[in-house]
């Protein structure tokens, strides 16, 4: 990826604040192994020995994955974040009981449409926010993503009707705004 | 307010339940590939978080909770990615969805 | 009341494998074991605290490790083969 196209994708991203690459390195290890102490709970040296060796082996191979001198995105996990995931649970919700209606019927008539959603405003890591949380919603679905354009498969016209109305997009160009 | 959690905990696990059960009968009765990877999410993102919800208010604040927190978060976050993976390694192959006549000629492709 | 869940769990894992069987293409049946694998990742959930045995849950974070890396790398199988498939033709149209 070259420095243009990174640097563009990171404007939307909310803002990068380019940590220094061993700052991300020390923070990935901590988080590692917190992780590691978590899920094992025990403190013996043998198993805290072990659990060193694998965060290093970890850290090994991202940093051959070129993690650490490529310029990341960086999302913003504040407050802002968890009110759109609250909102997302709502959406989740209510297209459940939609989808639910339509498969409870006595006859399956289903006349499922295919949506063009225009995102070229977002930044790449937005539009794969905006797809995945489509996808995620029950009703809808994002078959492919190509030059800022969503192919949404949508199983009701309600569904489809709220997707251009673009509520979702709007909550998501707000996420990435600083 | 322990009655309540228990009460408010049985009411989740109760409908994630039903939900798992809708989005199975969806996945069974749609007519194609992609109006059943709708059904499919239903129980994806509904049952899981319903289910996994419920069970979290019975663990309480505990070690359980927290793993239970990861699993649902692992499953919300990979499961459009593998549903993003299907639908396009089944649009290459060339799988159609029935959606697809209903657009005019121009807009297909 | 553990006992609803885990057999609508299991009631719904049947009706995956229903559809897997049915097909009638190889993604229906990828589709459906997908389903069948978050279905036991919850299944296992409801197990650990059905039996008060918590380290299920353990197990049950590993399972949907697996399950997500097998499906993606199933289907990386397929799309080559499709694409493969798809180069083969343009070639035979080239040649005639």
């Amino acid at each position: 990826m070259s420095a243009e196209s990174s640097a563009a994708d990171s404007k939307g991203a909310g803002g990068n604040t380019a940590r220094p690459a061993y700052l991300r390195m020390l923070l990935l290890a901590l988080v590692l192994m917190a992780t590691w102490l978590l899920w094992s709970g025990f403190f013996k040296p043998l198993l805290i020995g072990l659990g060193v060796l694998s965060c290093a082996l970890t850290l090994y191979l991202v940093r051959r994955m070129d993690f650490f001198t490529r310029e990341a995105f960086t999302l913003h996990y504040d407050f802002r974040l968890l009110r759109f995931w609250v909102w997302l649970g709502r959406e989740i919700v209510l297209s459940s009981l939609q989808v639910a209606r339509v498969v409870l019927r006595r006859r399956i008539e289903v006349e499922p449409i295919l949506v063009d959603i225009n995102a070229g405003n977002l930044s790449t890591v937005d539009q794969v926010l905006l797809g995945n949380s489509i996808t995620l919603t029950p009703g809808t679905l994002t078959l492919d993503m190509h030059e800022g354009r969503l192919r949404v498969h949508a199983l009701t016209a309600e569904g489809a009707a709220a997707l251009e109305e673009g509520e979702m997009q709007r909550r998501v160009a707000a996420l990435g705004r600083r | 307010m322990t009655v309540l959690v228990e009460i408010l905990s049985w009411v989740l696990l109760t409908l994630g339940g039903i939900s798992v059960l809708i989005g199975g009968i969806g996945a069974l009765r749609m007519p194609d590939l992609y109006t059943r990877m709708h059904a499919a999410s239903v129980t994806d993102s509904m049952g899981a978080m319903l289910v996994l919800g419920g069970i979290m208010l019975q663990a309480g604040w505990s070690l359980a909770t927290i793993k239970l927190i990861t699993i649902l978060l692992f499953l919300l976050l990979t499961s459009p990615t593998s549903s993003n993976a299907l639908a396009s390694a089944a649009l290459l192959a060339g799988t159609r969805p029935i959606a697809e006549a209903k657009q005019e000629p121009g807009e297909v492709q | 009341m553990y006992y609803v869940v885990t057999i609508a769990t299991l009631v719904t894992m049947d009706l995956a494998l229903i559809r897997a069987v049915l097909g009638p293409s190889v993604y229906d049946r990828v589709l459906a074991m997908n389903m069948f694998g978050t279905k036991t990742v919850l299944l296992l959930s409801v197990i650990a605290f059905l039996y008060g045995r918590p380290d299920f849950l353990d197990l049950a974070l590993a399972y949907a490790l697996i399950n997500f890396i097998g499906v993606l790398a199933v289907l990386e199988f397929f799309r080559v083969r499709s694409l493969r498939r798809q180069a083969e033709q343009l070639e035979e149209a080239g040649i005639e």
